[in-house]
């Protein structure tokens, strides 16, 4: 482990000095070895990884990787480990741990590019393309006429399950998926619920059997709530799994 | 050297870029698009409040049309933007939004019969026509006429890039994330397509097509405070630039919200406003219906931020450690309201403030002030999304001056400009892609290839000790304090000059590490360069108008000048060793306008000094409409402005009780 003596500021207002320990590892360079490294760094009020890691990155290390974009919890890039568990960073405050020393791993299971940034984009394609996440219908919409009416109930409980931001914290989570490899999660078997409830969608439960109904799919999962327990978005994904899972027994 | 040939280069993959996608797809071109992060993380996936479309399916919507959107858009552009393309948008959003609904956007319905709802901070009844059951429902928003804004809880640019990347991922378009474009290759004024850089190896890749489209989004990181994504820097409009040939429009237009949380910056939408919410003082008093009687918290977002400046300029502010700022009162609308209408809202306000805004009272109010949220400004490009000065490179979207916002955009207006501009422009550079071949040879791609590889040494060489962050903060300060909500003369010169310094002292850096890969020192290092000649852009196009119109307000020259402004500011960086863009003007012709310059009904009034022709105009149009009897108001606008559209996308829209009319 190295210690890297950062550049402390003035600490005026009295605020708490917090310790962040990052993996670095560069994937792209062969000769790179795995190593972790901490930064000291003052807590300002309401502060977030977010606003810590750019604090570390633009005054002690210009050369460690991570993924942001919104850094408001709506585009899910973030996902990391903290402390043992996956979140998205950018909504996490560095007040919530109590003893001010946070470790932070890239999020496993995608393939790692460097220290916190993995690929996360490659998979998410590859899973919306492999459950077919779109509508699937015969009928030929004629866009300048009035849309097709759906009830509001319904279209509210897609909007919910439609809400899934692909951030991957359910795969991170999720044991199954340290097994098995091309187990889908809970972000594919949730893309699927939710197409089974769009009235869009003409696909019967055998074309969704197709999709899910074998051990990479609905099946595959134990029930152990990794993802529901970590799902940034409070999404209901056991009830969601459970609800596919009854369904595709019946196929 | 490695090269990707492909028949549609789209790069950026949010909204605009996607729907581009699809439509070159459809025409059977191979289509790639190339995009810094996975597509669906995009900044348009940030877009909360929704879609504006004149659907008028709503009862708050009646007799809403194209006439309306069309003439709120051109008052909320002040006069600024294009009314060909605004006619182009207004006629297509409605299929735009109907096409999303069948790829399965699940927007929020109308349900029949008595709903409550908060009209001017008062619980009022509406009653839903039983016709309009399950049909698209819609919010109030800012400088509208009509509940037009149709959206998905407050999550609706998520659902629709989700829907429009899916749709993307049907059609087999090839996406590449993880690559930024850093050039453009041209040759005799036609686009051969990018120089891109794999983000992850450093890698330089040619991506040479028949036609390239940007659709990169804005510029809004140039500001310190932002509600922008942070990959929001501009590069695909300053790449545009670099080319020496290519123009830029209306840089110095930059919107800044109304209502972003402090200090964090991230947006609380137009929509909190547009359900009812309202805005109160350090006294909890509610000031807009002081200053804006009619429209109070709704109107347009140029005119509510400088109300809500002006306000804690009066001392009425509400002191903080990170200055003055106003309140954001949302808990008059209700928890059950806000958990299902406003969910991230409220997700946005717990989580970065601790403040749940559905608690009743004092205790819910969200800390707010205006922080800058959108690009007008963008590369300049023809209706059709063509350069003008470029054949074969289109633009759509927020990095495009197509130009249908002018000097302020209306909320609502900018996903659905996104989508319809990837629908119209989309096709049209489709049928580029088909129609036209390569001009461009080996030679010509590796010399773009090699500029770009020696130009990334030569920063590694770079050795004065400035360090690049520095620069970049530098910069983001000046823009904030001297390029704001409200500019003036002195602190613009300054800031210019500022910028003028800080851009010659970018040989002066020192990058620590010396790869090539996977180094984002490096990265930051040539955006920053990239960043400042658009602020650059800005800031001088900012001094030289002396006028104010929308979002652009000079404090020495407060009114709207008719007579020597209604001009578009168009920017080039004529040689690659300027220090400064070189300006000109493009008039904006009022003899052809459907709508000639006025009062827009809110902001400050007898604060415009009105061109002669405005009048002219407005008999014109008069003697038109005389002289054609009693027909359809479709007959009328015809006469009025013809304007060309995609027949698909010209026909008539259908609407609840008033059929094609």
């Amino acid at each position: 482990m190295i210690n890297k003596s950062a550049q402390i500021e003035e600490n005026k207002e009295g605020y708490r000095e917090i310790k962040i320990t990052v993996f670095r590892y560069n994937s792209q360079n062969k000769d790179a070895k795995p190593e972790y490294q901490t930064y000291k760094l003052v807590e300002t009020p309401g502060m977030t990884l977010y606003i810590a890691l750019i604090k570390i990155w633009s005054t002690m290390d210009h050369n460690l990787s991570f993924d942001f974009v919104c850094r408001a919890g709506i585009c899910g890039s973030c996902s990391m480990v903290v402390n043992g568990k996956p979140k998205l960073a950018c909504k996490t405050r560095t007040s919530e741990f109590e003893d001010g020393k946070i470790t932070l791993l890239p999020l496993p299971t995608f393939k790692h590019i460097k220290d916190l940034s993995v690929d996360t984009g490659n998979w998410m394609n590859a899973m919306s393309k492999k459950m077919e996440s779109w509508i699937h219908t015969k009928e030929v919409t004629d866009i300048a006429a009035i849309e097709k009416p759906v009830e509001p109930d319904v279209a509210q409980a897609v909007f919910e399950l439609d809400r899934c931001i692909e951030c991957g914290i359910c795969l991170a989570a999720c044991s199954t998926k340290v097994m098995k490899e091309d187990f889908v999660g809970a972000v594919g078997l949730n893309r699927v619920a939710r197409f089974s409830i769009d009235p869009h969608d003409e696909r019967t439960d055998e074309e969704f059997y197709e999709l899910i109904g074998d051990d990479d799919g609905v099946f595959g999962c134990m029930s152990l709530m990794g993802c529901e327990d970590h799902c940034p978005k409070d999404l209901p994904l056991q009830t969601k799994i459970a609800y596919m899972r009854r369904k595709m027994v019946k196929v | 050297m490695k090269i990707i040939y492909t028949d549609a280069l789209i790069v950026g993959g949010g909204l605009a870029g996607l729907r581009s996608a699809i439509a070159a797809r459809e025409k059977g071109l191979d289509t790639i698009v190339i995009s810094m992060v996975p597509v669906k993380r995009s900044h348009s996936a940030a877009a909360q409040g929704g879609m504006q479309a004149s659907l008028g399916n709503s009862v708050k919507g009646e007799g809403d049309n194209e006439d309306v959107h069309f003439s709120d858009t051109v008052k909320g552009s002040d006069w600024g933007c294009d009314q060909d393309v605004a006619r182009m948008f207004v006629t297509t959003a409605p299929k735009a939004i109907r096409e999303l609904a069948a790829w399965g956007v699940p927007w929020n319905r109308i349900g029949k019969g008595p709903r409550e709802v908060i009209i001017n901070g008062e619980k009022e009844t509406i009653v839903e026509k039983e016709a309009a059951h399950g049909l698209i429902n819609a919010r109030d928003f800012g400088g509208t006429k009509k509940w037009r804004t149709c959206y998905t809880s407050d999550a609706t640019g998520h659902s629709m890039l989700y829907a429009v990347a899916n749709e993307a991922l049907r059609l087999d378009v090839e996406i590449h994330d993880k690559k930024e474009a850093i050039s453009i290759i041209h040759e005799n004024g036609i686009c051969g397509g990018v120089v891109a850089r794999d983000l992850i190896s450093g890698e330089l890749i040619a991506y040479v097509a028949r036609g390239t489209m940007l659709a990169t989004g804005g510029y809004g990181r140039i500001y310190k405070q932002s509600t922008n994504a942070i990959i929001c820097k501009g590069i695909g409009i300053a790449i545009a630039l670099e080319t020496g040939i290519v123009t830029l429009g209306n840089m110095e237009a930059v919107q800044f919200h109304p209502t972003p949380i402090v200090p964090s910056g991230i947006l609380l939408t137009e929509g909190c406003r547009g359900d009812g919410g309202v805005l109160r003082d350090k006294d909890g008093h509610r000031f807009m219906p002081d200053y804006e009687p009619e429209k109070k918290e709704l109107a347009s977002r140029d005119v509510v931020s400088r109300r809500m400046i002006e306000h804690i300029r009066k001392g009425k502010g509400v002191p903080s450690p990170y200055g003055d700022h106003l309140w954001l009162d949302i808990s008059i609308l209700g928890r059950e309201h806000i958990e299902k209408n406003l969910h991230d809202v409220q997700d946005i306000s717990k989580t970065f403030n601790g403040i749940d805004p559905a608690d009743e009272g004092e205790k819910g109010w969200m800390p707010v002030l205006p922080m800058q949220h959108y690009s007008m400004g963008g590369i300049r490009v023809k209706p059709n999304g063509e350069s003008p000065a470029m054949k074969g490179l289109f633009c759509s979207g927020e990095a495009s001056c197509w130009d249908l916002h002018g000097f302020n955009r209306l909320g609502g207006n900018s996903v659905s400009e996104a989508v319809v501009a990837g629908m119209i422009v989309g096709e049209y550079f489709a049928n580029y892609c088909s129609e036209t071949h390569l001009t461009t040879n080996t030679f010509t791609i590796q010399r773009f290839l090699e500029a770009q590889k020696h130009y990334l040494e030569e920063i590694l060489s770079y050795d004065g000790g400035i360090n690049i962050f520095d620069i970049k903060d530098r910069m983001r300060t000046i823009m904030q304090e001297k390029v704001g909500v409200f500019r003036n003369g002195k602190d613009l010169t300054d800031a210019v000059n500022e910028l003028e310094d800080l851009f010659k002292m970018l040989k002066e850096i020192t990058v620590t590490d010396k790869s090539l890969c996977s180094n984002p020192e490096l990265n930051e290092a040539y955006r920053v360069t990239k960043m400042l000649k658009l602020a650059l852009c800005a800031a001088k196009g900012a001094l030289e108008r002396t006028e104010s119109r929308g979002a652009h307000f000079r404090e020495d020259f407060s009114k709207r000048d008719d007579e020597n402004w209604l001009k578009r500011t168009i920017a080039t960086w004529t040689n690659p060793n300027d220090t400064m863009p070189t300006l000109s003007y493009e008039e904006i012709d009022i003899s052809k306008m459907e709508m000639p310059p006025a009062f827009r009904g809110y902001g400050k009034k007898g604060a415009i000094i009105l061109n002669p022709l405005s009048e002219k105009r407005e008999e014109e149009i008069a003697k038109i409409k005389e002289s054609l009897g009693s027909v359809d108001r479709f007959s009328v606008q015809e006469a009025v402005m013809p304007f060309d559209l995609q027949q698909e996308y010209k026909r008539k829209n259908e609407r609840v009780g008033v059929g094609y009319d």
